[in-house]
């Protein structure tokens, strides 16, 4: 690797945190955002590099380990395994996409932006990295102030009161995963140094009875589920996606919301088994209404925005249902609908943001016959929409197959009522595309014009990704195969 | 796993200091003909009681060897106590001395009174019997009366002073009741709070009396719910420069007490009288929580706050552990530290209301940006002290085994305390200013030098937050 103190998970974390600490200090606007951009594409590097450490015996490279607050047993330890190398590449891939297609936005006090941007690039990565609880509950937390800063600062009309209520709801969850946590550390075995470990591995270990598991798990489950967010803790989300900047709301839905994701199956699903098949249907329930509840909201939405974040939660419902059946092909499915979601609800965000410019509208029943102003940014969202409604050859397809072939071994009740959601999506984003990309120009879209190169650029490496995901979905597979193998064996 | 040092010694350094400094800057009024003087004497002394107790706390050398017969005791976490009270003291000097000096004619006798009081705080984190605990809490204590009152002009200077006299000798006379008591239950008749006749299985009447009346007494001390309501107005009403120094140093002075009181003496007995403790705690949450919630002016939500915290520090009493004394000491640093700084930009604002606060960042960027990471360090965000030292809180709690819900309880007024911190960072960041006044009352003026001083506090809080063990080390080694 690079030497025994410097391995690759710490670049990631460390690089991002750095550059984000320089950038507060640079004096223009185009030397901030030429360097952010290079400091994320440099990023995006490390993390191709780590992609190809993929047998297990390299993987110790890929591990870190440093004594941190020792009388506690808690350490400094970062590792990639395969959902990890899976996120962190998504998180290194988003964040050039977001930069290059917001590149000609301009904000007041461009460098506090483009810094806490960075900031939060660094938080997501130690999420995805750490293998010590408390250190993912010191990323968890992290990633959500400089979020919180970006909102409230740059955000639209009512910031200040969306972003707050983002915060509340996030903050009194993690609070719960903590207790949570110091629960499960004091029953963990001694180290050589304190009498308990908050280590993933000595967290496994622990056996807990039915009764401890079944409460341990809500307090984890509903720091996760407000993160996803799964009905009922889903209200935050349509507010604070309408509010933020769209740059921010990309990082948002493109990938913080799959620290939720991640969470469930790195900390929650192995941790206590028997909960989980306890509270399964439960769950898959909750998880099934807010597919149906959100599509159908997403349905009635005029505001383009709002309907990209009832879609969102109708998608993000169905990865935590995929989840909970803990079938095989259900978890290899959750891993790849991960990584395709944050790229299409990123291609779709920059589509709506591109309208809002030059429109100043995203009322759907203001816009109409954006297709003869624009015919490639039209294409472009086709495919992208396609994406979203999960046709065959996108790759949104392979992982709905895969969620919903788990879910039909699992019950066949919920894949029917599910399965209506596609129905939906079908529905509201086909929609969509017809009364604003379709029908004639009226005067708010008159001034329409073609997109810029760098947002071709952007649209295109997004429609390339849709499609050789959707017809090539093999490496990922490959990739998360360790990760999901450790999960099922946990339920055998 | 801590082991505590016990040093036959006997360690006096910091006591007979403080009370030497006290004696020294009371004559210093006759003294001194500068106004400007008192407070270098102050911080140099200040500086020499804080080096001599660190050699204490480090090589166990003490300048001066009295034999205490066993009426005090020394041990590294009594020392480190102190420690953190004095370095918590200097930086309220180095931050506001310059604010003292505008309070009134009698600079000198200021300072002296904070010494006495810092006199009272060594006593009360050493004791060894309950007369001493006594003299200790009414040391701490009385100098704050008139320091309470120290703005002579100010009719509200004036009634917190004597609200917070009748409540405070209201609360000694239980306290007095209870060692009464405890004294009369003993049959040989001791004072010493290790040999205290527990009886077996359940408590002796006259103990349990006495222990109810120290807790409410010591409820008082520390503003604990039912106990609080002197606590709002008396904030609200000294002088903001004081208010800071009480809210801080004193209360968890007056934690050690508690928390030692409780240990030694009580400590076996813990199951018969840990829920009371539990619905004490809760309720100081809640009440704190909730009535910050409400509060215009930024100076009585922090009166409130402090109940909040005052809450979360009772958990360490409720546990009554290893973490707990940790975490105690943990929480002095990162509450006070926090506070302090809070305190010191706030005395120098115009307009206490939140509303005062709209738009600072622009015209203060460095009083905005140190006041968020206090304010987060308040709330509990990691990376700052103050989520290290209510994860230890949480943690002691939970090792303690009993009562689970009191912790739930304990983390949703933790939720509840973000809202109204991040009202005011809202207010600084996210607001624009009515109209183009100043921020700064006139006669303040932020000077670099404060300016450094608030970004070296919120550095040590960053530090504190990543590395705590820089404050818990010395509890982890025995000599």
């Amino acid at each position: 690797m690079l030497g025994n103190d410097i391995t690759i998970p710490h670049l990631l974390i460390f690089f991002p945190l750095i550059a984000g600490l320089i950038t507060f200090f640079l004096k223009n606007d185009v030397s901030v955002k030429a360097w952010s951009l290079f400091s994320v594409i440099v990023t995006l590097f490390i993390s191709i590099a780590s992609l190809y450490y993929s047998s297990s015996a390299a993987l110790s490279g890929l591990t870190f380990n440093y004594e941190w607050l020792k009388y506690l047993g808690c350490s400094f330890s970062v590792s990639l395994d395969g959902m990890g190398r899976l996120l962190t590449f998504l998180t290194a891939f988003c964040f050039p996409l977001i930069f290059v297609a917001t590149y000609r936005n301009s904000y007041k006090n461009s460098k506090m932006f483009y810094g806490l941007m960075l900031l939060s690039q660094a938080g997501l990565m130690g999420v995805f990295l750490s293998t010590d609880a408390l250190l993912f509950y010191f990323f968890w937390e992290l990633a959500l102030i400089p979020v919180y800063f970006l909102c409230s600062f740059w955000g639209g009309e009512k910031r200040i009161a969306a972003t707050f209520k983002f915060f509340i709801y996030t903050f009194t969850g993690s609070l719960l995963m903590l207790i949570g946590i110091i629960y499960v550390y004091l029953h963990t075995a001694a180290t050589p140094f304190s009498d308990h470990s908050f280590s993933l591995q000595a967290f496994r270990a622990v056996n807990f009875m039915p009764s401890q598991q079944n409460w341990l798990f809500w307090l984890f489950f509903i720091a996760f589920a407000i993160k996803m967010p799964i009905f009922p803790f889903h209200t935050w989300q349509p507010d604070i996606y309408e509010q933020s900047p769209t740059a921010v709301t990309m990082v948002l839905s493109g990938v913080m919301v799959k620290m939720g994701v991640f969470g469930v199956i790195r900390w929650l699903v192995p941790l206590f088994p028997e909960a989980v098949a306890k509270f399964d249907n439960v769950v898959i329930g909750l998880s099934v209404i807010g597919m149906i509840y959100a599509s159908l909201i997403a349905i009635k939405q005029d505001d383009l925005k709002r309907l990209a974040a009832y879609s969102s939660i109708a998608h993000i419902g169905l990865m935590c249902a995929a989840i909970f059946t803990t079938q095989q092909m259900a978890l290899e499915g959750v891993m790849i609908q991960m990584f395709s979601h944050g790229i299409n609800i990123i291609g779709l965000w920059i589509v709506i943001d591109l309208i809002e410019k030059q429109t100043g509208s995203r009322k759907i029943s203001q816009l109409g016959g954006v297709a003869h102003k624009a015919p490639i940014l039209t294409i472009m969202l086709v495919v992208i929409a396609f994406a979203n409604i999960a046709l065959p050859l996108t790759n949104a397809f392979v992982g709905e197959f895969m969620m919903f072939g788990g879910l039909f071994k699992f019950n066949v009740w919920y894949t029917a009522v599910a399965g209506l959601s596609i129905i939906f999506a079908a529905v509201y984003t086909l929609n969509m595309v017809q009364k604003v990309f379709y029908g004639e120009a009226n005067s708010i879209t008159a001034s329409m014009k073609e997109i810029a190169l760098n947002e071709k650029i952007i649209l295109s490496v997004i429609v390339v990704a849709i499609f050789m995901v959707g017809v090539y979905p093999q490496p990922f597979f490959e990739l998360t195969k360790d990760t999901v193998a450790a999960v099922i064996t946990r339920f055998k | 796993m801590i082991l505590l040092r016990q040093d036959l010694d006997e360690n006096m350094n910091a006591i007979i200091l403080t009370a030497i400094c006290g004696i020294i800057m009371m004559f210093g009024g006759v003294i001194f003909k500068s106004k400007a003087t008192p407070k270098y004497w102050a911080i140099a002394g200040l500086v020499i009681i804080i080096i001599s107790n660190c050699l204490e706390l480090t090589s166990g050398d003490p300048f001066f060897a009295i034999d205490v017969r066993n009426m005090l005791s020394f041990n590294s976490f009594n020392l480190t106590f102190i420690t953190v009270a004095l370095v918590a003291t200097l930086l309220y000097f180095l931050l506001s001395a310059t604010d003292i000096e505008k309070v009134g004619a009698n600079v000198s006798e200021y300072f002296a009174l904070i010494f006495f009081v810092l006199c009272g705080v060594s006593l009360a984190a050493t004791f060894n019997t309950l007369l001493i605990l006594f003299i200790g809490i009414e040391i701490m204590t009385i100098p704050l009366y008139i320091l309470t009152g120290s703005d002579k002009r100010n009719l509200k200077s004036n009634e917190a002073a004597l609200k917070y006299f009748l409540m405070g000798t209201f609360s000694t006379g239980i306290m007095l009741m209870g060692i009464a008591f405890i004294y009369g239950g003993n049959s040989e008749g001791s004072f010493f709070i290790n040999n205290i006749n527990l009886g077996e299985g359940k408590m002796p009447v006259m103990i349990a009396i006495g222990m109810v009346f120290m807790m409410i007494a010591m409820s008082f001390k520390v503003s604990a719910a039912p106990f609080h309501f002197w606590t709002p107005d008396v904030y609200d009403g000294a002088p903001t420069v004081f208010t800071s120094f009480m809210a801080t140093i004193v209360k968890v002075g007056g934690f050690i007490a508690f928390i030692r009181l409780f240990e030694n003496s009580f400590g076996q007995v813990q199951a018969q009288w840990q829920m009371l403790i539990a619905i004490i705690t809760a309720a100081t949450l809640f009440i704190g929580n909730l009535t910050a919630v409400f509060q215009q002016s930024v100076k009585r939500m922090l009166a409130y706050s402090s109940i909040a915290q005052a809450g979360f520090m009772l958990l360490a009493i409720f546990a009554l552990n290893d973490t707990a004394k940790e975490g105690l000491i943990l929480y002095s640093v990162a509450y006070s530290f926090a506070t302090i700084g809070i305190f010191a930009i706030l005395i120098k604002m115009r307009d206490y209301t939140i509303d005062g606060f709209n738009g600072l960042a622009k015209q203060q960027p460095v009083l905005a940006v140190t006041a968020t990471v206090f304010l987060l360090s308040l709330t509990g965000i990691p990376l700052t002290a103050g989520f290290q030292s209510k994860f230890y809180m949480l943690m002691a709690a939970l090792r303690n085994g009993h009562q689970h819900w009191l912790v739930v309880f304990a983390v949703l007024c933790a939720a509840v305390s973000a809202y109204y911190y991040f009202k005011i960072i809202q207010a600084m960041f996210f607001k624009e200013a009515s109209q183009d006044v100043d921020f700064i009352s006139e006669g303040n003026e932020v000077t670099p030098t404060f300016k450094i001083l608030l970004i070296t506090t919120a550095v040590l809080i960053i530090v504190v937050g990543i590395f705590p063990s820089i404050v818990t080390e010395w509890l982890h080694y025995s000599f």
